[in-house]
């Protein structure tokens, strides 16, 4: 055990050691300052040259959006026309069929918005082609689009009035050379020498000590799997995830794949710090993230320890722990670890089956992808974290005497109205999404006419069918992507609902601040006074703190009472 | 000072009649739905009514007995009458001080002046002062009440305006000058003045004022449009959630009656603030008013909170009008002994505390041995704007300002000795004032008197400080005096041999770096300035010019007043996000009642969530929703009267109000939920 401890420990360590110094120098590439990888300059020079990008120009915050929302409808138009058309598509050693109308839609949406939901397994659901050109592709190009618009709300907290946010294609651009391509490849070689296959042979086939002809599917994984996680994307190569023994084959490569998902996000704190030159801003907002997911940690990794009260009561000793659904060489602490790191962080990639955490753990689960602002996606944390900031600091603001102001910009009605709809629409999202499942499968359970009918999506009945249900919308809306599984998600319903819900929440929470961002950043600056609130603070921290609790509290406590926790309660 | 307005009880008896009219009108959907959140509980009540009536008339027990549901509607609908109830005791209480100022200048006589045309002699007729129109022209003598506001076109008066301001000494207004202002309501005690009329009837601030505080004209200032938005949100997303509840309940095989998903949403909209955020606007207008300052706008009370710089005058503000005797400066071939011996001579009866300062100057030693026995005083009149006494012995003892007494002399064929105006004009250059003593009209020196530093000035600036606002001290010093003054007095900057440019230039500036700007003026060369500034406090003496640039008008024109305003604005900004926050983490406690009383009838181990040990379903989501309706009339009297203000730094006030109205909130309801579930289940 002490091991196991030991190994969590690392892994969270190395993720903040490494982070700092990977803030500092982001920053330097986003503020366009000398840094170690100018050598990429003429690289990047002939991507805006391909591109007729004029990348010192200054855009507004309305020019940067629609360049972003531009592109990205290009990469959904293109994904989506090669998933449908893989199968008649060169580098398809396993003959994989071409993805169904409604499956291909999910897919590349799902890609698109960085969520990677999987409604098929990657050994028969897409082929080489398409996993380097649409999947792999697109794990660059979404992260590189989170931390983008991430970057375009720093210059509304540097006090000097501007009408620029920045330069979506630049910032863009640089995210991929400066940082996912090197990163991902030095994470691929730890992957491709612990065992990972990069291969573009089919499948292979082996006998087991059974003596079964079992055939086990391969690929050029290991590139693959390297932004996977880089990228907060989650999306396996193999059905299973990081629990498949391909994807994830060691505990060191488990170690690796955990530190490089949670990297970016966290080093995007520090790099806001640098950027703006407000480091204790930006250990306070490191502090609010970590305090929240500490608290879903904890609880998590105590429910797994302790293992399945049901078990108990047969008078079965567990002494390991919960054991179902995980992996023997991970074991519970370092899958608990992964199972709330993979759901506050959007990755969604998974080394155990969530569907048998314990309830408890379930909640907290669901609560981290609710929330999606603790460290977050990569860029995406910043992103969401910045409309429970405006909130805060809008009744803080209050609370204190003043008209609201961040870093001295006044919020006022219009930059309220758009944080408010912010988080209006997750809400949305979320209960409307499951409110529409639950009541067709309540009313229609029985439709044959359905290609899958709705009484049969569930593989569990009761609090845990709803909890399935509650987290594929979830998991959709936050653009985490992992499932709880159980859940029979490829059929028409669940393939356009959840892709739905995943173009909203994904591009909602990109539009909303930096919609924000630029229309604070265009107004005047009040110099601080003692009677501005700094929000530097513990206090203050505090105060964002509770926002984001009551906010997703109030939101989802019935949700969560009627699934997770009526199990829970129900279990003990 | 400012008159100390008498705070009677926050609910009068013939306000709370008043009022409780009032909330009975404001049921007209056309009102209500000016409250999104108040709007929303609104058409609950009136499902409510028919789930009610379904019931009485099939007798269908599916949603709960009839009892249960006509009770619900019943709370509901009370929470509705609160919430008028609050706003409408806010508009009450704000125009019943707003009739009380209007009264004082109501019916009273006025002398107006007939012009009598050619080479006949203006006629006089006496009116109502009702009648009195824009334009017109009016005769004020001594004893008169003055029958509207109006500026002097001719004469000098002393005016009581103790009506208005609580100040009992009398005032000096004339022609011309930035004094020419009048009020309605205030006596004129010597002289006769013309004046003419400024203001249609019924359009002076007053009756402005009057109408910000009444519903139909006040708008919604720009925050609280904000925190109207979020609460729209806030109520959206608990619609949002309370609909998803249905078909989750629907899965779950548990029915939800209607009762209990209205019952649910009202708990959770932010109802406590959205019942109490226009009566905490009005409230604001209403501290304004009482503080005797009228607001032309809600969002200038509002803006005051957010000021950055704030200007102002030396005289009067940081200064006592009132100076005092430093030095005596006797005047070539006059001994020092004579000087002082004259000075103290004239100033021995002199009331005023310029003459007693120069009393103590001259020190017990000299004062001890002179006698005015059977002297004949000579009073200060603004005209002759010297002072002195006249002698048994046949001396003749003038002192005033150097003009004055340059003209007694002269005027006597004496000459006035040049070392006496250099002097005058080096002590005037220092900050001082130079008060010129002449004996049987033969100059005898110069006294200077200096500023004194109001006492407790200091603090308020530090105070001030505290909240983040800049002081700037204007003066018309040289920037030696000035500098010396703003020292003494704490105040962060000064503007020196200020023109009125400077102060509009000095505002610019302030206002480009982002800054809220206020100040306090007078005259009409302030006016511009004044209109610049973000918050202009025009005096009420002042001119109508000056009046009409500024967005408050106070009417004790005391300069210190921007500090009480200031925290007004601060008040009611903190009033609404404290509230906000109260309502919000009530909604914990609301939760943890209603949430297990709508599934532990299907769902039994969802027990273990009744954390308060609640009798039964039925009365765990009566006693939320009895909770959640009579926090509202609870928290009127903190809506009313404002939280409290206190300075101690940003943070500091964040965490006090966190801890008082977040923690505080989240407590409060478990106890008053708890305690009523105990009470409701004695009858249930």
């Amino acid at each position: 055990m002490t091991t196991e401890w030991m190994g969590v420990i690392a892994m969270y360590g190395l993720t903040v050691l490494l982070a700092i110094p990977l803030g500092k120098f982001l920053a330097t590439v986003f503020k366009g300052e000398p840094n170690a990888f100018d050598f990429m300059k003429p690289l990047e020079r002939l991507i805006y040259r391909l591109g007729g990008v004029d990348e010192t120009a200054n855009l507004s915050w309305q020019q940067n959006l629609r360049a972003l929302l531009t592109i990205n409808l290009v990469w959904l138009v293109l994904g989506f026309t090669l998933l449908v058309m893989q199968g008649s598509l060169p580098l398809n050693p396993d003959g994989n069929p071409s993805q169904t109308l409604d499956l291909a839609f999910n897919t590349a949406i799902s890609f698109l918005v960085n969520c990677d939901l999987q409604h098929y397994s990657g050994e028969t659901g897409l082929t080489y082609l398409t996993q380097l050109a649409v999947i792999t592709f697109l794990m660059f190009t979404s992260a590189a689009t989170g931390i983008a618009a991430a970057v375009l709300l720093f210059r509304s907290f540097i006090p000097q009035t501007a009408e620029t946010v920045g330069n979506f294609y630049v910032l863009f651009t640089r995210a991929i050379t400066r940082l996912l391509l090197p990163g991902a490849l030095v994470i691929s070689l730890v992957l491709v020498f612990s065992g990972v296959p990069a291969s573009f042979d089919g499948r292979d086939t082996i006998i087991t000590l059974q003596g079964d002809t079992v055939g086990v599917s391969r690929g050029p994984a290991a590139g693959m799997i390297a932004i996977k996680h880089l990228g907060t994307n989650g999306g396996g190569w193999f059905g299973a995830n990081s629990a498949h023994p391909l994807e994830n084959p060691t505990y060191l490569t488990n170690m690796v794949e955990m530190v490089a998902q949670m990297l970016i996000p966290v080093a995007m704190i520090f790099a806001l710090g640098f950027f703006v030159n407000r480091k204790r801003f930006a250990w306070m907002i490191y502090a609010v993230m970590t305090i929240g997911f500490f608290l879903l940690l904890i609880p998590t990794i105590i429910s797994e320890l302790g293992g399945n009260p049901a078990i108990t009561h047969m008078g079965i000793s567990q002494s390991t722990g919960a054991m179902e659904g995980k992996e023997v060489r991970f074991g519970p602490l370092a899958s608990a670890y992964w199972s709330i790191a993979t759901t506050v962080i959007s990755t969604g990639s998974v080394n155990s089956m969530h569907d048998s955490s314990m309830p408890l753990s379930g909640t907290m689960e669901l609560l981290g992808m609710m929330v999606n602002a603790f460290y977050g996606g990569a860029g995406a944390g910043l992103l969401n974290f910045y409309y429970f900031l405006i909130i805060a600091v809008f009744i803080s603001g209050l609370m204190v005497g003043r008209t609201p102001e961040l870093f001295g910009r006044k919020v006022e009605a219009r930059e309220i109205k758009i944080a408010s709809l912010v988080a209006l629409l997750s809400a949305l999202l979320v209960k409307g999404g499951t409110a529409l499942s639950a009541w067709i499968f309540v009313r229609y359970g029985g439709a044959s006419d359905w290609a899958v009918a709705p009484s049969a999506w569930l593989n569990n009945p009761g609090f845990h069918g709803f909890t399935e249900m509650l987290y594929e919308f979830t998991s959709a809306n936050a653009n985490n992507g992992s499932g709880f599984e159980g859940l029979g998600d490829n059929n028409f319903f669940w393939n356009y609902a959840t892709g739905i819900v995943l173009l909203f929440g994904r591009f909602i929470p990109i539009v909303g601040p930096v919609a924000i961002a630029g229309l604070l950043a265009r107004k005047k600056c009040v110099p601080a006074s003692s009677g501005t609130l700094p929000v530097d603070t513990p206090t203050f921290g505090l105060m964002i703190f509770a926002v984001i609790f009551i906010l997703t509290a109030l939101s989802f406590f019935p949700a969560l009472t009627l699934g997770p926790l009526a199990e829970f309660f129900s279990l003990k | 000072m400012a008159k100390q307005s008498s705070s009677p009880g926050l609910f009068q008896r013939e306000l709370v009649g008043t009022a409780i009219r009032e909330s009975f009108v404001k049921l007209n959907p056309a009102i209500l739905i000016k409250n999104p959140v108040m709007f929303t509980v609104g058409i609950g009540t009136l499902i409510m009514v028919l789930v009610s009536g379904y019931i009485a008339l099939t007798g269908d027990k599916a949603q709960g007995s009839l009892g249960y549901n006509v009770f619900i509607t019943f709370i509901l609908l009370v929470t509705v009458l609160f919430a008028n109830f609050a706003e409408a005791i806010a508009e009450a209480r704000g125009k019943a001080q707003a009739e009380s100022l209007r009264k004082t200048r109501q019916e009273t006589p006025a002398k107006i002046i007939r012009a009598g045309g050619n080479n006949k002699p203006d006629a006089v007729d006496i009116i109502s002062s009702a009648q009195l129109k824009k334009g017109d022209v009016f005769l004020c003598e001594p004893g008169d009440t003055i029958p509207s506001d109006g500026e002097i076109i001719d004469g000098l008066a002393t005016i009581d305006e103790s009506a208005i301001t609580g100040e009992s000494a009398p005032v000096i207004r004339e022609a011309g000058g930035d004094k020419s202002s009048v009020t309605g309501g205030t006596k004129v005690l010597s002289d006769r003045i013309r004046v003419i009329v400024t203001t249609q009837p019924g359009e002076s601030f007053l009756d402005k004022m009057i109408a910000l505080v009444e519903g139909a004209t006040r708008q919604k200032t720009p925050n609280e449009i904000a925190l109207t938005i979020l609460l729209a949100g806030f109520t959206l997303i608990f619609i949002i959630v309370c609909v998803a509840l249905k078909p989750f309940a629907d899965y779950a095989n548990t029915p939800i009656t209607i009762a209990a998903l209205i019952a649910l949403f009202v708990c959770l909209i932010p109802t406590t603030i959205g019942g109490l955020l226009s009566a905490i606007g009005i409230a604001g207008m209403d501290r304004a008013l009482r503080a005797n300052v009228i607001a032309k706008s809600g969002r200038a009370v509002e803006t005051a909170g957010d000021i950055d710089t704030l200007l102002l005058d030396k005289t009067g503000t940081i200064t006592i009008g009132n100076r005092k005797a430093t030095h005596f400066y006797p005047a070539p071939g006059v001994s020092e002994a004579d000087m002082i011996r004259a000075s103290a001579l004239s100033s021995l009866a002199d009331e005023t505390p310029e003459g007693k300062s120069i009393v103590e100057l001259a020190g017990s030693p000299v004062t001890s041995r002179l006698s005015t026995t059977g002297a004949t005083l000579i009073k200060f009149t603004a005209e002759t704007r010297s002072s002195g006494i006249d002698l048994t012995s046949g001396e003749r003892i003038r002192k005033g300002a150097t003009d004055s007494i340059r003209n007694l002399v002269t005027r006597a064929g004496n000459t006035f000795p040049a070392e006496t105006d250099t002097q005058s004009k080096t002590i005037a250059a220092n900050g001082g004032t130079p008060l010129v003593v002449a004996r049987n009209d033969v100059v005898m020196g110069v006294i200077e008197l200096q500023d004194i530093i109001k006492p407790g000035i200091a603090e308020r600036f530090e105070r001030l400080r505290k909240m983040g606002v800049k002081t700037v001290m204007v003066t018309g010093d040289n920037p030696l005096t000035a500098k010396f003054i703003a020292e003494k007095a704490g105040v962060d900057d000064y503007i020196a041999e200020a023109k009125p440019e400077d102060k509009m230039q000095y505002i610019r500036h302030e206002q480009q770096g982002g800054k809220l700007v206020a100040m306090m003026g007078d005259g009409t060369n302030d006016a511009p300035a004044l209109a610049q500034a973000d918050v202009g406090v025009a005096m009420n003496s002042g001119t109508q010019a000056a009046k009409e640039a500024g967005n408050m008008v106070d009417l004790d024109n005391d300069p210190t007043k921007l500090i009480e305003i200031v925290e007004i604005g601060k008040q009611l900004l903190i009033t609404r996000g404290t509230l906000t926050t109260f309502s919000i983490a009530n909604d914990v406690a609301k939760y943890f009642a209603i949430v297990p009383a709508l599934f532990t009838g299907s769902i039994p181990a969802l027990q273990a969530l009744n954390i308060m040990g609640l009798h039964s379903p039925e009365s765990a989501i009566l006693s939320a929703v009895i909770v959640n309706a009579i926090i509202i009339p609870m928290l009127i009297p903190l809506a009313l009267r404002g939280v409290e203000y206190k300075p101690i730094g940003a943070s500091a006030l964040l965490r006090r109000n966190l801890l008082i109205y977040g923690v505080g909130g989240i407590v409060a309801p478990f106890i008053g939920i708890k305690l009523i579930d105990l009470a409701v289940g004695l009858f249930v």
